[in-house]
């Protein structure tokens, strides 16, 4: 069988600037994956590949759970599997905390308004802040709001995570209550594309770690050997660049 | 005294009172009627402008330029006195309507899109990540948002439009204005006249009151 996402040649141009230089990547079920590299290297364009959010050369090719991730009624299904938190949080100001996590079932599942609801403050509940559900986002701390956003991609039951720098809008003090919610979430077995600078997290709950320059995969293993004993020159150069700030 | 006498002649303000009442009436339903085609219209326009394919977007974007530069009695009256050489005879009322409801619609479109822009990217591409098709998109995620942004320029547009309606006095509506106008013949007085223009401002004042007090409310938040 198939890995659960597969990437095979993902090349991505801005105009004439190639942004992804022919990216192959394979993503088992359950895996969790971190995806480092220094700004601009295309880590964002790649995650935001995998659920079409930005369109791809038709020489490429993404599958998720064996579904083309290609424009029309497939990715209607690919979208629902494939859950996303920005960096920028993205809640819906106009709706409480309990509806933005209730819009998705409601309208793309059909489910009924007291079951979403009840499946909402389980989430809720569950990222920690069942407290808040009647409140409207704008009155909730930046960590707050990005615990919502996890809940409302939850409630899609989606297969896959994808997360782009989700902590990197963070005040300090808060970056730990949405870390310590995504590794809650990597030891339920969902999987999981994590682009993130936090190389704690990375060390401690990637199952690969990805580095990405200049819109190639440089260097990719398990954590201990990418960032520890990185083999190539520009993932070290990175590393320590990183680890000297 | 003579000038109350004139401008502000009670006897003859009682007497046709009535008559400017009838107008009231139907200046409030050319208004009403033009506000709502017009709103129709332009978040029609809008629609196309924002997303449809090129060919179509560049056609409302030339629709939405040429009747914004139009002058209203100029196109009011060629629906009324040109289209007939063509066949197409329209009543008063549906004249004016038209010409009102094709050039406010021509704003609301751009009130719209200036609306629907101001609404962050990230807002159309949470919506997108969670599966919500285009229509949802914009029905529970879009619009709610920009509707707060474009109420105080709908507004206005539409005190313009009931001002507008005015115009159409000039091809035998019987409006607030003709009414007034005849009124004014009949008594050989003007006060009808003064007595309309105080309608007009009774009726068009709490709308401007309101849309200041929204602009203070909104500028306040946003500062
Ligand atoms: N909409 C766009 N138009 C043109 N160029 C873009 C666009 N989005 C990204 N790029 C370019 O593509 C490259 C990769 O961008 P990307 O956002 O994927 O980088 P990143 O690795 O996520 O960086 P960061 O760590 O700063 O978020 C950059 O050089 C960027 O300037
Ligand atoms: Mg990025």
């Amino acid at each position: 069988m198939a890995a659960f996402v597969s990437i095979r040649n993902l090349r991505k141009f801005y105009g004439s600037f190639e942004a992804l230089k022919g990216i192959d990547l394979e993503i088992e079920k359950g895996e969790v994956v971190c995806v480092v590299g220094p700004s601009g290297s295309g880590k964002s364009t790649l995650i935001r590949c995998i659920n079409r959010l930005e369109p791809f050369s038709d020489d490429s090719e993404i599958r998720v759970d064996d579904i083309p991730v290609m424009p029309g009624r497939a990715l209607a299904k690919v979208r629902a599997e494939v859950g996303m938190v920005f960096q920028s949080f993205n809640l819906f100001p106009h709706l409480t905390v309990r509806e933005n996590v209730m819009l998705a079932p409601r309208r793309v599942r059909g489910t009924s308004r007291a079951e979403a609801a009840r499946q909402a403050d389980r989430l809720l509940a569950r990222v920690g802040i069942g407290e808040q559900a009647d409140k409207y986002p704008e009155h909730l701390s930046g960590g707050q709001q990005q615990r919502v956003a996890i809940a409302r991609a939850l409630a899609m039951e989606p297969q896959v995570m994808l997360f782009d720098e989700p902590t990197s809008a963070l005040d300090p003090e808060m970056v730990g209550e949405v870390l310590d919610v995504m590794r809650d979430l990597a030891g339920t077995g969902v999987t999981m594309v994590v682009v993130t600078h936090e190389m704690g997290f990375a060390s401690q709950v990637a199952d690969r770690v990805i580095f990405m320059d200049g819109g190639e995969v440089i260097e990719t293993g398990p954590p201990d050997q990418v960032l520890s004993n990185p083999r190539e020159p520009r993932t070290q150069n990175f590393l320590s660049a990183v680890l000297n700030h | 005294m003579d000038i109350f006498e004139t401008f502000l002649n009670a006897e003859v303000l009682l007497r046709t009172w009535p008559l400017l009442l009838e107008g009231l009436w139907v200046t409030v339903q050319l208004g009403a009627a033009s506000i709502v085609a017009g709103l129709v219209l332009g978040l029609f326009l809008s629609m196309v402008r924002l997303y449809a394919v090129t060919p179509l977007r560049l056609l409302t974007r030339l629709y939405i330029d040429i009747f914004r530069s139009i002058p209203l009695l100029v196109l009011l009256i060629i629906v009324y006195y040109a289209l007939p050489f063509v066949g197409l005879r329209l009543s008063p009322f549906a004249s004016a309507m038209t010409a009102l409801t094709l050039v406010s619609g021509a704003y609301t479109a751009e009130i719209f899109r200036a609306g629907i822009e101001a609404i962050p990217k990230g807002q159309f591409e949470a919506s997108a990540a969670l599966g919500l098709s285009y229509r949802q998109t914009m029905v529970d995620v879009i619009l709610p948002q920009a509707i707060k942004i474009v109420i105080p320029p709908l507004t206005n547009n539409s005190i313009n439009v009931v001002k507008d309606t005015a115009l159409a006095s000039v091809v035998a509506m019987p409006d607030l204005l003709k009414q007034a106008t005849q009124a004014q013949a009949l008594a050989a007085n003007p006060s009808p006249l003064i007595g309309a223009a105080v309608i007009y401002i009774a009726f068009l004042w709490p709308l401007v009151a309101m849309v200041s007090r929204m602009e203070r409310r909104f500028g306040a938040r946003s500062r």
